[in-house]
């Protein structure tokens, strides 16, 4: 048991069922500060549905989702969970592909969210500095003015890891950024993780191994909706119900 | 100084629409005023009415577009919110004819006195005030608006279920104000007008005028519009349309952004039916009807949505077909409406306006589907997209 | 094979003898009422009493005539007929046959005239008539009459009838009658009392009004028991309208659900907004008029079942506009709800238009077979045949659908296709011919709704419109992608709108429905029976 004031993300005993399929079946799962979590699973493991349930997407049936130690997040919706700083990429790259690269920055970047703040927006000089520098972050410079339609799916990816950088949260979930992306972009990826956990805490959902080995980070095994193994990567991979679960029974 | 702001403000393509809509309203009214009318180059005053009818569409449709083209809510019922504009500016009309009504009655419009009613309905109270007529215009359509679109939005109903719901709307309302007891003329509707702040209504320069402010009114209408949907709400708000969820996990409150620019689009379109009433003499519930609302819609979309200039031009191009065709064949204007409806949807998603875009061709194909935002709601993994 | 025989030659005889009898019958008839113009006043009630002893509903027709002073006879020949004034132009009957015999000029008759004393002889004659009449229907609303009017005079007819009549309703009537009449004309407390309770028991509106009028003559005692009584019957009464506010409610329903089942597969299943769903609906309308139309000038024989024929015929021609429709314009639009809610709004109008240039835009009248009109009465309401039938109609379709959905393996397919398309395909399903075809039979399911509102409703280009909206409304009430939701969403907005209309009138409880349904999807947008889980979001 974690100390619940230390944890940033608690989930205990989550479950969720949809038409009594239980996607979520007693889950629990500790994130504290500034911390890197890997988590990997095979196919309908309940990785993206836990990241509904933490984002406010779902609700869960049952259990505690505490944020910080005391902010109940079962209670909110969607966008005040956003407010609060926990910010996500999806698995497939969501981004405003009719709008600029700029302008997708731009309506990502930690500013008034109000309907009258943005009426009457100006760019300040502080700001475009800003974006500039997250999109020399994500390589996306010299697309600064195109369309995001126009990007390739590496670059879409690139994008929204700059959006959710821009957000400023204090946690990142991120899923599957690495898909897409050729081997030195993945590697890049994983370095700019690594990079923001030092101040933040992030829980990265992937397939790629090698991604997973490159964050050097504690892993968690997700199967059927709850933990099946937590530890580091060489010590769940040894783990023979985590072989089983990978190689079939 | 002035044009360089506006140029800003309006780009090339906005300033230069302006400029061609200005000109042309003073190459009618010249031409009207001016010319005899044997000369080959007068617009009559009937013309001049007519045109004043579609700038007021216009308007109507580029509310419509505000919410639908930039926002992705499709609304099947802003002819209700037309209508109610021009019942308000009807009312006012009403209250302006004084004793000079069939029963003589100094307060009390005729349809009253015939239903035996002795005093004016609460609701009627003020409108001898244009101001206050005005204002209802806008006020009215607004707040119903914003009543319906705070349920609506808070409880995040989107797509055709939106649509469909604000078709009920206009559809109840149809079925309310044609009843007698509502106090609003019933089937009959409000008519008879004599005259709108002191000028005679039938009299040809009332009717330029009001032609001249409905331009006016259409101009500051586009440029406002052109400025909100540049603003950063304006992409906020096509971020929106093309990505609901993922606004909402940027942390917007996607409700609040759609029901302000619902509520101004409703209060928009009130202006437009207030603008219409002097202009045709009458108001009726047919307004109401749902097949006048769906028909603004083809407006936009035979213009482009997502674009302001695509509205204008639809909103005149079919409302002119209409007016020539249904005089010269009118058993084939319902065939070319519904083909109009047809073709545009399969074979020009974009309008008119889409086919100067060829650039953004291939940003639209995979746009359009997103725009709709609901393909997920069906199990379809929408295979014959595009 | 004998027997058969037999059976023939008894039914030819006894048709031939019923042919004679009433044939011998009829002569005798029109010598009585013909003699009504020979002689006095004295005559004539001698005339009138042959006629009571006759026992035949026919006389009925003339002796309200003469009652009324519209019996005359011909001058020169002394026959009776009834004279009628419409337009300033004097139309003679028969008053036997009752068929008409043209206009005529009326000096060349004279009224058959009547004095009170006549009057009242007919009135009593008619009343004791109307209690013999030959139908329980008609005796039963003879002693209505009596009820209602409390009609003294009648009391001797009804207690000679009462020692033969057989029939229990109409006996119940008839004592009901009968108490009446007592109630008011009888001082003894006892009676009176036996009286109420005799109304009482019997209920319904007439009895509660004979009780009400009873009571400023009541003394107290019988006047407290009247109250009571009253009470009872407005209890039951009130029972009563709700039942019938549930079948008037049920009977919508099934208007509504006829209506929206089809689009329940189009818009629930498949997801496609068709705004033409409705002109499917009129197309099956006006296949039932054509139909109706060529078996009227071809086969008239066959004139009963033409609704059999109509059926499958509605069916498969909505069913081919669906397919043309899906074929043509939707199957470009997958994935793009909004612009199908557009083009198929056109297709609408296209349809509409259609149909109008082809058959004007005037209603087109299509008659309703003769197993299928009339009514008949339970306890206090009436129910007619029609819409009875509609509505196990409507259920019967529904059914035949959720047995094609879940059991046929072209309802497998379809739901393979909508769940998964690109898994169903790669199974070797052709997806393209499933749509064409889930669409087809929800527009000729559509066909069939017309079949059946044709019966009920005015058959004209507009019929479609006037059921768009409520078909979404049910099928987005009662939740997207389900049959059972579809059934209850109808059957509630039905019964809904019945029970508002009493105190809101049609228009706003009409209003008031739709207005909840908005309400209603904000708080439960999916509808009543949602489907839940990832797979729709």
């Amino acid at each position: 048991m974690a100390d619940r004031k230390d944890t940033v993300l608690y989930l205990d005993n989550i479950s969720v069922s949809f038409d009594g399929f239980k996607a979520i079946n007693h889950l629990s799962l500790y994130i504290t500060r500034g911390e890197l979590r890997a988590i990997i699973g095979p196919n309908g493991a309940g990785k993206t549905t836990m990241m509904d349930i933490i984002t406010g997407k779902t609700k869960p049936d049952t259990g505690t989702l505490l944020f910080n130690g005391n902010i109940d997040l079962k209670k909110l919706d969607e966008v005040s969970i956003a407010e609060l700083g926990i910010g996500r990429k999806f698995q497939k790259p969501t981004i405003f592909e009719n709008q600029t690269v700029y302008d997708n920055i731009l309506l990502s970047l930690d500013n008034p969210r109000g309907v009258i703040a943005n009426l009457g927006y100006v760019t300040t000089k502080s700001t475009s500095d800003k974006i500039d520098e997250l999109l020399e972050i994500i390589r996306l410079t010299k697309y600064k003015n195109l369309e995001g339609s126009n990007l390739s799916h590496g670059q879409k990816q690139w994008l929204e890891i700059g959006m959710l950088l821009a957000q400023d949260p204090d946690v990142l979930l991120v899923d599957e950024p690495a898909a897409g992306m050729t081997d030195a972009e993945t590697a890049d990826t994983a370095k700019l993780l690594i990079n923001i956990a030092k101040t933040k805490s992030v829980i990265v959902v992937e397939h790629d191994m090698e991604f997973i080995r490159a964050l050097n980070s504690k892993v968690t095994v997700l199967h059927e909706g709850a933990v099946l193994a937590e530890g580091s990567l060489d010590q769940v991979s040894k783990n023979q119900e985590v072989i089983d679960v990978y190689l079939g029974r | 100084m002035i044009s360089d702001k506006f140029y800003k403000y309006l780009g090339i393509s906005g300033s230069s629409f302006l400029c061609i809509m200005g000109g042309a309203i003073l190459i009618i009214v010249a031409s009207n005023t001016l010319l005899n009318s044997d000369h080959p180059l007068h617009v009559s005053s009937y013309v001049v009415t007519l045109l004043g009818k579609y700038l007021c569409y216009a308007i109507l449709a580029i509310s419509i577009d505000l919410v639908w083209g930039y926002c992705g809510v499709l609304s099947l019922g802003h002819g209700a919110f037309f209508a109610l504009g021009g019942y308000a500016m009807g009312m006012h009309l009403m209250r302006e004819i004084g004793p000079r009504g069939v029963y003589g009655n100094p307060v009390l419009p005729d349809f009253m006195v015939f239903l035996n009613w002795k005093e004016l309905p609460w609701y009627w109270y003020g409108f001898d005030m244009f101001w206050f007529a005005i204002l209802m215009a806008v006020v009215a359509p607004a707040l119903l608006a914003y009543i319906f679109g705070w349920l609506a939005f808070r409880s995040r109903v989107t797509g055709v279920y939106l649509s469909i719901m604000t078709q009920a709307l206009t559809f109840a309302l149809l079925l309310a104000f044609y009843r007698n007891d509502m106090g609003f003329g019933g089937n009959n509707g409000l008519t008879d007008f004599k005259d709108v702040l002191g000028f005679n209504i039938q009299e040809n320069r009332t009717r330029l005028v009001l032609f001249v402010i409905s331009g006016l009114v259409l101009m500051i209408t586009f440029m406002f519009s052109k400025i909100l949907v540049d603003s950063k709400y304006g992409k906020a708000l096509i971020a929106i349309r093309d990505s609901e969820s993922r606004v909402r996990f940027l942390g917007y409150r996607v409700e609040h952004y759609k029901l302000f620019i619902w509520t101004l689009s409703a209060g928009l379109a009130g202006i437009a039916g207030a603008l219409y009433v002097p202009q045709v003499g009458i108001i009726n519930p047919s307004e109401f009807s749902p097949a006048n609302s769906i028909e603004a819609v083809l407006w936009v979309a035979v213009g482009g949505r997502g674009t302001l200039i695509g509205p204008v031009l639809g909103a005149i191009l079919v409302n002119g077909s209409k007016t020539i065709l249904t005089s010269a064949f009118p058993e084939v204007w319902l065939f070319t409406l519904g083909a109009i409806f047809i073709f545009v949807t399969i074979f020009l998603p974009k309008g008119i306006m889409g086919l100067f875009n060829r650039s953004n061709r291939k940003s639209n194909a995979s746009g359009i589907s997103k725009i709709a935002g609901l393909r997920k709601i069906f199990i379809f993994d929408g295979k014959k997209d595009g | 094979m004998k027997r058969c025989r037999l059976y023939k030659s008894l039914f030819i005889g006894l048709l031939l003898s019923c042919f004679i009898n009433t044939h011998l019958l009829a002569d005798t008839l029109n010598d009585t009422i013909n003699s009504l113009a020979k002689g006095g006043f004295k005559e004539r009630a001698k005339v009138i009493g042959l006629m009571s002893r006759l026992n035949d509903d026919r006389i009925l027709n003339s002796l309200e005539a003469l009652s009324a002073g519209k019996l005359y006879f011909r001058k020169n020949n002394k026959q009776v007929i009834i004279l009628k004034k419409e337009d300033n132009k004097y139309y003679a009957k028969d008053p036997v046959t009752k068929s008409n015999l043209g206009v005529v000029q009326k000096k060349q008759f004279k009224k058959i005239r009547v004095n009170n004393r006549l009057r009242r002889q007919i009135k009593l004659t008619l009343s004791s008539l109307k209690l013999r009449a030959s139908s329980p229907k008609d005796r039963i609303l003879a002693a209505t009459n009596i009820l209602k009017t409390i009609d003294k005079s009648a009391l001797k007819a009804i207690q000679s009838q009462l020692l033969i009549e057989k029939n229990k309703s109409v006996r119940k009537a008839m004592i009901a009658a009968r108490a009446s009449v007592i109630l008011f004309n009888n001082s003894s407390n006892a009676k009176q009392i036996q009286s109420i309770n005799i109304l009482m028991k019997y209920g319904g509106r007439e009895a509660r009004s004979v009780l009400t009028r009873f009571l400023s003559s009541a003394n107290p005692r019988v006047k407290k028991i009247t109250e009571n009584a009253i009470k009872t019957i407005d209890v039951s009464l009130q029972r009563w309208t709700f039942i019938q506010n549930v079948w008037y409610g049920l009977s919508l329903g099934s208007v509504l659900l006829l209506a929206a089942i089809g689009l329940a597969i189009t818009f629930g299943v498949m997801g496609v907004i068709n705004m033409a769903h409705g002109e499917m609906v009129m197309i099956g309308a006006y296949t039932t008029f054509v139909v109706q139309d060529l078996i009227k000038a071809n086969f008239s024989h066959l004139f009963e079942y033409s609704l059999a024929f109509s059926i499958p015929l509605a069916f498969i021609v909505s069913g081919l506009v669906g397919i043309a429709i899906e074929r043509g314009v939707i199957r470009y639009l997958y994935g793009r709800p909004l612009e199908t809610l557009l083009a198929t709004w056109g297709i609408s109008l296209v349809l509409q238009q259609t149909v109008r240039s082809l058959f004007g835009p005037t209603n087109q009248e299509v008659s309703s077979p003769e197993f299928m009109s009339g009514a008949f009465q339970v306890g206090q309401m009436t129910i007619t045949y029609n819409r009875l039938y509609i509505i196990f109609f409507a259920v019967f379709i529904l059914l035949i659908l959720l047995i094609l959905i879940k059991k046929s393996s072209f309802g497998l397919q379809m739901r393979a296709v909508t769940q998964n398309r690109l898994m169903a395909r790669s199974m070797g399903i052709r997806s393209d011919w499933v749509d064409a075809l889930t669409f087809g039979l929800g527009s000729g399911i559509a066909g069939i709704a017309g079949v059946a509102l044709s019966q009920i409703e005015n058959v004209s280009p507009n019929l479609g419109q006037a059921y768009i909206i409520d078909s979404f409304m049910v099928v987005v009430f009662g939740g997207v992608g389900n049959l059972w939701g579809t059934l209850v969403g109808a059957m509630t907005l039905g019964v809904a709108n019945k029970f508002l209309e009493p105190f809101a009138g049609a228009v706003l409880a009409k209003i008031m429905v739709l207005i909840f349904i908005i309400l209603f999807i904000q708080k439960r947008p999916r509808g009543m029976f949602a489907l839940k889980g990832r797979a729709i979001e």
